[in-house]
């Protein structure tokens, strides 16, 4: 991308965590997601702008391998990965916070967090102590009021269950965390909470994709955005480059400002 | 009673639940099932001035007759909760005694010679794997080709019966071994009063070991334990129960002609007052047991039963947790398949032969069994336990109105009645506790 040769681009000549390169998928006939290209560096937060139904979310879901693309590659650290399911894409470091927190809610807090890499004794049965145990500390350090360890999540609060989505994503040593509309469901001071675990993480050199509808949640938190429209890329920029009034013409109308780089899907000047 | 006073009550009440950690919902079927059984006992002595329902024979009888319904209703459980349904276990249940039946009266005596020792333990296999190539086949078409659990299972139920009629043209297939129908029960399919006692024994330290292992699990990492009063309540509780099991059980004497047959055949004479020979449990109830434990461990102890919840509860997030919900939807319908054929070895056996009815709408006691025991159709929610007390309810009502002299018609509208009235039960139950 024209991005990477620019001068003032601190991540020029990296390599980065994650590359998508020209990524299709249809649903019977619509391109929901059509050649769209991103990529993501080592501690850097990526805003993925749009409009409900532009094919964000549809882009990420084929990175975390809930969908499987038609067409395209996905490199991580520069090589060739191959996701197909959910599974796949956590042997790569790739977890994911869906916008609907994707919990079985019957269960409680350490089984939603251990669901899928479950602890085992020697006897091979679950270890249900040990993942308890094991879930306290990581609530501790996420929200401390957290205390309903023995119920269903389902009888939790909109940000306790949060807090549990966010907890699995980050307890497994992620690389690169998908944050689905990680603020929809919150209050000020829940998403204030969240605004600082995201700095926290990119501290420790994670790199995270935001997606949102809306510019005013993301555009504070991240380095760089990424607009789609209609499935295709728009452009990219770095924030510090472009204004927030530039950022809502590209996700609108699908027009490129001079800040950013073009991508397929910008409009035609 | 004040208003003061009824709220000082209920909060004992549930101060008193809390510390026990005990399942109201349990409390409730076993307050149902006490209700039946003396509901019934007291129909008949006073109706029919004699109360037939609790005694030793009546509750022998109903221990036998509830183990089939309860080993499959544990299965039904895991079916129902990831929101599927099986409606072919019925029919599948008599094409694999069918089949057992082929291979036990026609098959093997010609290839082994009648009576070889290892015809019981083939026909076995032989059934418990042929219900779960079957269950297998159905889940793969629910779970790979997307048709839905009631469609492929309703075509399942005709297919199944009309099969196990081709098998023998309709014909009833008997005797079965002699060693295969003692897993039926019957005066000598039993472990005798000696047996029992050590069995009751037994099962009482296993409950005693699991409170402490429990407890002790719980001190290791510094979690809440349950006061000393109420583990011990639960102990308590439990072991009696069990001793009480083993006294009714062997409360139960062999009839006379089975005794001065018994007699006859070990050259003993039977004193002028007769002799009393224990019935104690039959083995059939110890097939359910084992069943239910293993049952449970599944459900609550391994990976898979774990994950068995977390798809009833969200199959979506189930999958994005990497979980390959096709496959355990096909080992899900493969087990139950299996069990089927368990309970098609209990049922046949008890019957000494295969016959063409067998297993006639056990399918709507088995759910009946899995829904009466707390198993919700939203899914994720339900208990192996309660399953099997919900056999234990629906087998008290049939043969209760059996005992009293209901006759088959009314039989049948009350069992129907009674499953729609469970699951509008249950509706009021959630709703009011969540």
């Amino acid at each position: 991308m024209e991005n990477a040769t620019q001068s003032n681009d601190p991540n020029a000549g990296a390599t980065p965590l994650v590359e998508m390169k020209d990524i299709s998928i249809s649903f019977g006939g619509i391109h929901a997601v059509d050649k769209a290209s991103c990529e993501l560096y080592p501690g850097e937060v990526v805003g993925l702008l749009g409009h409900n139904g532009a094919g964000k979310s549809t882009l990420i879901k084929i990175l975390s391998g809930a969908y499987s693309r038609d067409s395209g590659t996905i490199f991580v650290d520069g090589e060739e990965a191959t996701i197909t399911n959910p599974r796949q894409a956590k042997e790569y470091g790739i977890e994911t916070i869906y916008q609907t927190l994707a919990l079985a809610d019957n269960v409680d807090a350490a089984a939603n967090l251990y669901l899928g890499r479950e602890i085992l004794t020697r006897w091979r049965t679950l270890d249900d102590a040990a993942m308890e145990a094991e879930t306290r500390k990581v609530m501790n350090r996420l929200n401390p009021n957290f205390t309903r360890f023995k119920d269903p999540v389902k009888q939790l609060s909109g940000g306790q269950r949060q807090s549990v989505a966010i907890a699995r994503a980050i307890h497994f040593n992620a690389r690169i965390l998908i944050m689905d509309e990680p603020t929809a469901a919150l209050g000020p001071a829940e998403t204030e909470q969240v605004g600082q675990l995201i700095h926290q993480l990119k501290g420790d050199g994670i790199g995270i994709f935001l997606i949102s509808h809306d510019i005013h949640d993301v555009f504070d938190l991240a380095d760089r955005v990424v607009v789609m429209k209609n499935g295709a890329v728009v452009g990219s920029a770095r924030t510090e480059d472009v204004t927030k009034d530039e950022v809502l013409g590209m996700i609108i109308l699908g027009k490129c400002p001079p800040g950013a780089s073009k991508g397929p899907g910008a409009l035609d000047d | 009673m004040s208003d003061e006073q009824k709220e000082f009550k209920e909060s004992a009440m549930v101060r008193f639940l809390r510390a026990t950690e005990v399942d109201t919902r349990l409390l409730g079927m076993i307050g149902a099932l006490l209700l039946i059984w003396i509901g019934f006992h007291l129909y008949g002595h006073f109706v029919n001035d004699y109360g037939a329902f609790l005694t030793p024979r009546n509750l022998w009888n109903l221990s036998v007759q509830t183990s089939s319904i309860a080993v499959m209703a544990t299965g039904m459980v895991l079916v129902i909760v990831t929101r599927h349904i099986d409606l072919s276990v019925g029919s599948l249940l008599g094409f694999t005694a069918m089949i057992m039946g082929v291979v036990q009266v026609w098959i093997l005596p010609e290839v082994l010679g009648l009576g070889h020792p290892m015809i019981w333990v083939i026909t076995v296999i032989v059934g418990i794997l042929f219900g779960t190539l079957i269950g297998a086949f159905q889940g793969f078409l629910i779970a790979y080709l997307d048709i839905p659990a009631f469609i492929v299972t309703l075509g399942g139920l005709l297919i199944w019966r009309g099969a196990s009629y081709l098998v023998a043209r309709g014909e009833t297939i008997a005797p079965v071994d002699p060693t295969f129908s003692l897993i039926g029960g019957g005066p000598y399919g039993t472990i005798g009063a000696t047996g029992s006692w050590i069995l009751g024994i037994v099962i009482s330290l296993a409950i005693l070991l699991m409170l402490y292992n429990g407890r002790k699990q719980r001190l290791r990492f510094g979690f809440p334990t349950r006061p000393m009063w109420a583990e011990l309540l639960i102990g308590g509780t439990g072991i009696s129960f069990v001793i009480g099991a083993v006294l009714v059980m062997n409360a139960y004497p062999w009839p006379k002609g089975i005794i001065r047959q018994y007699a006859a055949a070990n050259n003993i004479t039977v004193p002028e007052e007769g002799l009393f020979i224990s019935h104690g449990f039959a083995i059939p109830i110890l097939v359910a047991i084992g069943v239910g434990i293993a049952m449970t461990f599944l459900a609550t102890r391994t990976r898979f039963g774990r994950y068995v919840f977390a798809i009833g509860g969200n199959p979506e997030a189930a999958e994005l947790a990497g979980i390959n919900t096709k496959k355990m939807t096909m080992m899900i319908f493969a087990l139950m398949g299996g069990l089927t054929g368990i309970a098609a070895v209990i049922a046949s056996a008890r019957l000494k032969s295969a016959t063409l009815a067998l297993g006639q709408f056990d399918e709507l006691y088995v759910i009946a069994a899995a829904v009466i025991g707390g198993t919700s159709f939203a899914g994720g929610i339900g208990t192996i336990y309660g399953a099997i007390l919900g056999a234990l309810v629906m087998q008290s009502l049939q043969s209760g109105m059996v005992l009293i002299g209901f006759d088959a018609a009314i039989q049948q509208m009350v069992v129907g009645g009674v499953l729609v009235l469970a699951v509008f039960l249950d509706n009021l139950y959630r709703k009011k506790s969540v």
